[in-house]
């Protein structure tokens, strides 16, 4: 078992996330994460959906969902071949972050940013994988979270060949 | 009232007319060539009802007695037309009676389009009366579904809702219709769909079909299995021509079924759990496999990691997510099984494999000797088993007969002992095993088959899931001729209890009604027979009356289908008692 990354191409059509999802879901897999957000192609949407399972299991599912009508193509990557990231945004106590130089050390130290400073809280942004986000969660928890967030997975690809085709072939 | 005069016209030719959508959508019924529906109507499609009956002249409603009666119905129609099957079904209980028929279309691949009325679409989500969420329901069990909301989308979705459910692997297809879109008036206008996601014609690689005909050229104990991608593409023709220059013996799944007649001498039988020997032993000898056309379910393979591990596979196949599915592929030829085969016979050899067909003769002499010499036995004292039953049906259809079944021992029966010496002349529940299925299945087939006998063979179970079809073929004068083998038990349960769980019966003894008396009060006529002396002239009179008819033929109570694969054995593991 592995982590795979599912890139979906689809229609802009009513309810295609509910088929993509229950094509994964009937096989009793876990979706470990889904970003779905329209592409640069007008009217098409990207999926990205991350599942950790055997070779076998992900290949057949994205034959499955690559038959679905309303999508237009679907691939699967493992780890190696993708340049993936997450964002996630903490809450901190304003009190918090003047206190000490705690909270200003982790986010220098993890490379995060402050998106906005008010009189109650601040709010921190973090990009990076699952597990970088998750360090800084574990740091930032000793001196009180108020709330926390992450997105799901988004996924450049690295091989350029049958995407870039790809795309070129529903563009023209 | 411009709408009025446009529905005494046949042909609209001023785009600019307007109609009802649920005019619209009899008229796209229309414009694909639909003469016949199965439905039950109710409040959420009662204007597409209204709209029908300006147009009854031109288009069949058969009101069936349950929905499930009609989508099956369709079914049946569209496994002998070969042409989606259309049903009506009003929202909610209506809508979900449909599923089970929806779901047995999907794993048997049969082209059907579903029209479903539903709510107003401002009252979507408002739990309103009969309100109930069909496109939610039926996402994994159809092919494709879609809702409309607006009258303006009617004409394209139903456009694309046959193209969909026809082509590539054919599949059930639902059309959700909100009651203000059946309403409001839209232009009528009827392309056909472009659709730049779906490639439902794979293009054959001829590298590939290179490939395979070398392979098949060098075999030495090559096999065939034949599949219901044959029949899908009307490829039968062709693929006689396959086998007989090859030279290659031909197992059939049960889809698969009068792809080439019985009577064949390259015809070995048929494939999987009740199969026969010879077919089933000798997919785990053979040297190269060519599968046609089919899916390796798990009722043909048995259990997968013992199955034709020593042969070459080669898989023509139109669905791409089949291939290497549940068997790896050597050859992988994604390709309509029509296209492919005409293809693949330019490259073939002229061969025979005496040796080989020697070892599928001596398998069905040791399965004739223990198991058919005993269920066609015709000595007259003794109870009749199913099989002799089929066999004198058969005799006197000259195995041309349109098969409908219901599901259990008595399908199992009928795969065995009819012989098809037709075309396309299997309609059953494979996939899904429906029970209830024959009686509405076998209406549809007649429907679509015209002048062809329709045998309907029928367990007394199943036959009380759905025997409120008999108003059906007695309103219609659909001619069906049904067949009860009853044993008094849910059999093939029975059977596994007997095998498989001590004889503990549990659930599967049945206090049977009097069939005759409730199929002569719905006006089929019926008989029954409960000794094999009758058994003869009772089918001569079945076939010679003129209208559907009703056969009640008491079976051995406790008889059992074999050869079997149990679950999980391999299919070299295949007993015959």
């Amino acid at each position: 078992m592995q982590e795979y990354t599912l890139t979906v191409f689809s229609e802009d059509k009513t309810g295609i996330l509910n088929r993509i999802v229950t094509v994964i879901t009937r096989r009793h897999f876990d979706i470990k994460s889904i970003t779905v957000s329209p592409s640069s192609m007008e009217g098409i949407y990207r999926f990205t959906i991350m599942l950790v399972l055997e070779e076998d299991q992900i290949r057949k599912l994205t034959e499955q969902i690559d038959k679905q009508i309303d999508v237009l193509k679907a691939f699967y990557y493992d780890n190696s071949q993708i340049i993936y990231q997450e964002i996630a945004l903490y809450k901190v106590s304003t009190e918090a972050f003047y206190g000490s130089d705690t909270v200003e050390n982790l986010i220098r130290n993890h490379n995060a940013r402050i998106l906005s400073i008010e009189k109650e809280y601040i709010v921190i942004e973090k990009t990076g994988h699952q597990e970088e986000t998750e360090a800084l969660l574990n740091e930032l928890k000793v001196v009180g979270i108020y709330e926390f967030v992450r997105s799901g997975r988004v996924a450049i690809v690295k091989p350029m060949e049958r995407l870039k085709n790809y795309l070129k072939s529903i563009e023209g | 009232m411009e709408v009025l005069q446009v529905k005494s016209n046949k042909e609209i030719t001023d785009q600019k007319i307007k109609i009802t959508g649920a005019e619209a959508v009899i008229r796209c019924l229309l414009e694909e060539g639909v003469k016949t529906i199965f439905g039950y109507p109710g409040g959420a499609i009662m204007p597409i009802y209204d709209a029908l009956y300006d147009f009854e002249d031109q288009i069949t409603h058969i009101l069936t007695r349950h929905e499930q009666g009609a989508i099956h119905a369709a079914e049946g129609m569209a496994r002998i037309s070969r042409k989606p099957g259309v049903c009506f079904a009003t929202s909610g209980p209506g809508a979900t009676n449909l599923v089970t028929g929806i779901g047995d279309a999907l794993m048997d691949s049969t082209p059907l389009v579903c029209i479903t009325g539903q709510v107003f679409a401002h009252l979507l989500g408002s739990d309103a009366f009969q309100e109930i969420d069909v496109i939610g329901c039926t996402n994994t069990i159809t092919k494709w579904n879609f809702q409309v909301t607006k009258a303006s989308e009617i004409c394209d979705a139903i456009a694309k809702a046959f193209y969909v459910a026809n082509s590539g692997r054919p599949g059930p297809v639902l059309i959700d219709i909100t009651k203000n879109a059946q309403i409001e008036e839209t232009t009528f206008e009827y392309k056909k769909p472009v659709i730049r996601s779906y490639h439902p014609r794979p293009a054959l690689k001829s590298d590939k079909i290179s490939e395979a005909a070398s392979l098949i050229n060098s075999a030495k104990k090559p096999l065939i299995l034949a599949g219901h991608g044959i029949h899908i593409a009307h490829a039968q023709e062709v693929f006689k021509t396959f086998v007989e220059k090859t030279g290659i013996p031909v197992g059939s799944t049960i889809h698969g079924l009068s792809a080439i007649p019985d009577d064949h001498p390259l015809m070995k039988g048929m494939l999987g759990m009740h199969g026969n020997l010879g077919p089933n032993m000798l997919t785990n000898s053979c040297d190269v496999l060519i599968a046609v056309g089919m899916r390796f379910d798990d009722r043909v393979t048995g259990n997968l990691s013992k199955y034709a591990k020593q042969a070459k596979v080669i898989h023509i196949e139109i669905d791409p997510s089949e291939i290497d599915k549940n068997v790896k592929t050597t050859v992988a030829i994604n390709a309509d099984a029509k296209e492919a085969l005409e293809a693949l016979t330019q490259l073939v050899d002229n061969k025979t494999y005496p040796e080989w067909y020697a070892q599928f003769d001596a398998f069905h002499q040791k399965e004739y000797e223990k198991v058919i010499a005993r269920d066609l036995d015709l000595s007259l004292e003794k109870g009749m088993t199913m099989g002799r039953v089929i066999k004198e049906i058969s005799k006197q259809t000259h195995g041309k007969a349109i098969v409908a079944t219901d599901v259990g021992q008595h399908q199992m029966a009928a795969a065995r002992y009819y012989d098809y010496l037709g075309n396309n002349q299997w309609v059953s529940s494979g996939g899904a095993g429906t029970m209830g299925y024959g009686l509405p299945a076998a209406i549809g087939a007649k429907v679509a088959g015209g002048g062809r006998t329709v045998v309907a063979f029928i367990g007394d179970g199943g036959f009380q899931m759905t025997l409120q079809e008999l108003g059906v073929c007695s309103q219609w004068n659909i001619a069906v001729k049904i067949v009860i083998l009853d044993n008094e038990f849910l059999g093939m349960v029975r059977q596994w209890q007997e095998l498989f769980f001590e004889r503990r019966y549990s659930s599967v003894e049945l206090k049977n009604p009097n069939f005759c008396m409730i199929s002569e009060g719905f006006g089929v006529k019926a008989k029954k027979i409960t000794k094999a002396t009758e058994l003869e002239d009772a089918v001569t009179e079945m076939l010679a009356y003129d209208g559907p008819y009703l056969l009640h033929v008491m079976v051995e109570k406790e008889d059992n289908v074999f050869p079997m694969i149990a679950s999980g054995k391999a299919v070299d593991e295949i007993v015959l008692e």
